[in-house]
């Protein structure tokens, strides 16, 4: 079984720079807005199924149909955002919170209603794994990491270096002297709601690129990405990709003592390890 | 007909048992359980294996769910009691992802997405199917006036006004003394022990359960019923309860009318529905349409 330890190590490499994206969104969206938006779910749907209709229908091709789920899943995440939750806000992050996923539920169902039950499979050209030595590798999942790890770069670029990833920062950290500097919270707020369900609807379709999508395919994802927030620091976004690292190699070398079912029980463990030892996370809940 | 009647009603009481337990921890405790699915499986799952494999009496069942659940829901509380209540959230929805996942994997002890059925009912072989249903409504509808009655009694308690002030303001609370952890983690287990109660009445009135059956929706579900009846209001969370089931049975009646749709996408404008009815009742009428009576200010304010 421990020969096996590097192939685990390699999955989980690629599992959790794949988690890490959606984990990006789902954090920042707590970081800015402050409620933990359960909506993830259906945009991570929602996403998946945009880039099949790119990808099966149009006959595009895996990347271009990846920026089409970033459109579509970030327009959802606007409107429905706008729409839905942001009334509710002043109620307080709990009650939004329980919108959030009545949100889901609807977002869900509209997919379903469309789309039907069945599972669908992406339309990509079928290639043979790569050796290394006992390693295999599929050629699509090394492309996957890559346009995980392009995305993980544009998205600390932008924070670091445009002036809206800045007043985002400067929301994220203190919304009170980010008021009095004269950054526009509610526009920071709909750049966030789109940006983030944007990723999160790319993740849901990086997923998806591997398997089958059905309209469920968010919901199994939602235990993985919290409990990678979690353990990051909620609110986090370097949190984020180091939380999703651990959750995502957790789950891959969790075969070496757990049967395959419970690998999405790892992220419960994690959350539950975490809280217990450093409650907010390995690295705090400052933005970035 | 009147058979049916009686089923809707008992599916009824449960939906309340269900709002009742939910109201003490989110209406009176103002703590979040979006995992409420999973505490509803783990009583329900209790109580089935304790008497149809175990052979244990019903009352035994019952009891061993609710304690179950109450465990379950203390624990969960106290590991996020430091934090703010969005951690809660998250918890609690992993517990009942957790649940379903146990619930669907150990065969041996569940039997997996086949699920457990001929889970025992009282008195189910001696009665007719008619005779049954009106026996599980009068015990169900008991279930409920004594939960309703000890809950209304607790929120008007030394204990209820504690916790709803700790729910207004923990700090205010704690500075008057009031030990909000403990607080807390009791009415999180206390309401869980109602929500395990509930799936144990499930089990042993409909005989079969499968993981399929706890999905988060039915989290929503309750929340709509909770938030329709007026949060925190202990006959609010029944009456709004009794309504959603009413809306969910009557909608199967809508259904016989359009042909032009399949029963997937029927399923789905239900749940669409259900959704936005819940968005829209928390934005228009955030304080349910039965708020919850405050006692009002010591001194009435002037202005206004």
């Amino acid at each position: 079984m421990l020969d096996l330890l590097p192939q685990f190590l390699v999955n989980g490499i690629i599992t959790g720079a794949l988690l890490a994206i959606p984990t990006i969104g789902f954090t920042a969206i707590f970081a800015v807005l402050r409620f933990p938006n359960f909506a993830v779910a259906s945009h991570a749907t929602v996403g998946a199924f945009a880039g099949l209709v790119a990808n099966v229908h149009w006959g595009l091709p895996a990347v271009p149909s990846l920026a089409f789920a970033f459109l579509i899943s970030g327009v959802v995440g606007l409107v429905s955002d706008e729409i839905a939750l942001k009334p509710l806000r002043k109620h307080g992050a709990l009650t939004t919170a329980i919108a959030s996923i009545a949100l889901t539920i609807v977002l869900e169902n509209i997919v379903r209603f469309f789309f039907g039950n069945e599972l669908r499979g992406y339309d990509l050209p079928l290639v043979r794994d790569i050796r290394f030595s006992d390693i295999r590798v599929n050629p699509q999942q090394l492309e996957n990491l890559a346009l995980a790890v392009v995305i993980m770069i544009l998205v600390f670029a932008a924070l670091k270096y445009t002036r809206m990833g800045k007043a985002m920062r400067a929301v994220a950290d203190n919304p009170g002297l980010a008021d009095l500097k004269g950054i526009d919270a509610i526009l920071v707020g709909r750049v966030v709601a789109f940006a983030g369900m944007g990723l999160v609807g790319i993740g849901g379709m990086l997923f998806g690129l591997g398997t089958s999508i059905d309209p469920l395919t968010g919901f199994r994802f939602i235990l993985p990405i919290f409990a990678a927030a979690v353990v990051g620091g909620l609110g986090s976004i370097p949190g984020a990709v180091l939380g999703a690292m651990i959750v995502g190699i957790g789950e891959e070398m969790s075969a070496l003592v757990l049967e395959p079912a419970y690998k999405s029980a790892v992220g419960f463990f994690a959350i539950v390890i975490v809280l217990t030892f450093r409650p907010r996370g390995l690295l705090g809940e400052r933005a970035y | 007909m009147l058979s049916w009647l009686f089923s809707v009603a008992t599916f009824a009481g449960i939906y309340a048992l269900l709002a009742l337990g939910i109201n003490v921890i989110w209406g009176m405790g103002g703590m979040i359980n979006l995992g409420m699915a999973g505490f509803f499986a783990l009583g329900a799952y209790a109580s089935a294996l304790a008497t149809a494999a175990g052979g244990l009496p019903i009352p035994i069942g019952l009891a061993l769910a609710a304690g179950l659940a109450a465990l379950a829901g203390g624990l969960l509380c106290r590991l996020t009691l430091r934090l703010r209540g969005d951690y809660l959230a998250i918890v609690t929805l992993g517990f009942s992802e957790l649940v379903r996942l146990i619930a669907a994997n150990e065969i041996w002890l569940t039997n997996g997405s086949d699920g457990i059925s001929g889970v025992p009912g009282p008195w189910r072989s001696e009665l007719t199917p008619f005779q049954f249903n009106m026996l599980s409504f009068a015990l169900v509808a008991t279930a409920v006036i004594v939960v309703w009655a000890l809950a209304e009694r607790l929120r008007r308690a030394p204990w209820g006004r504690a916790l709803r002030a700790i729910r207004d303001d923990d700090t205010a609370a704690s500075v008057a003394g009031k030990p909000i952890r403990r607080f807390k983690v009791q009415a999180f287990a206390l309401g869980a022990a109602i929500l395990g109660l509930a799936g144990a009445f499930y089990a042993h009135y409909t005989s079969y359960i499968a993981p399929d059956i706890f999905r988060p929706l039915i989290t929503i579900y309750i929340f709509l019923a909770l938030t329709a009846g007026g949060t925190g209001n202990t006959t609010g969370a029944v009456i709004g309860a009794v309504a959603v089931v009413l809306v969910l049975e009557g909608s199967r009646f809508l259904e016989g009318w359009t042909s032009v749709l399949g029963g997937v996408q029927k399923a789905a404008l239900r749940e669409i529905f259900i959704g936005v009815a819940l968005i829209a009742i928390m934005q228009l009428r955030p304080l349910g349409l039965l708020p919850e009576k405050s006692p009002g200010p010591f001194l009435e304010r002037k202005s206004r």
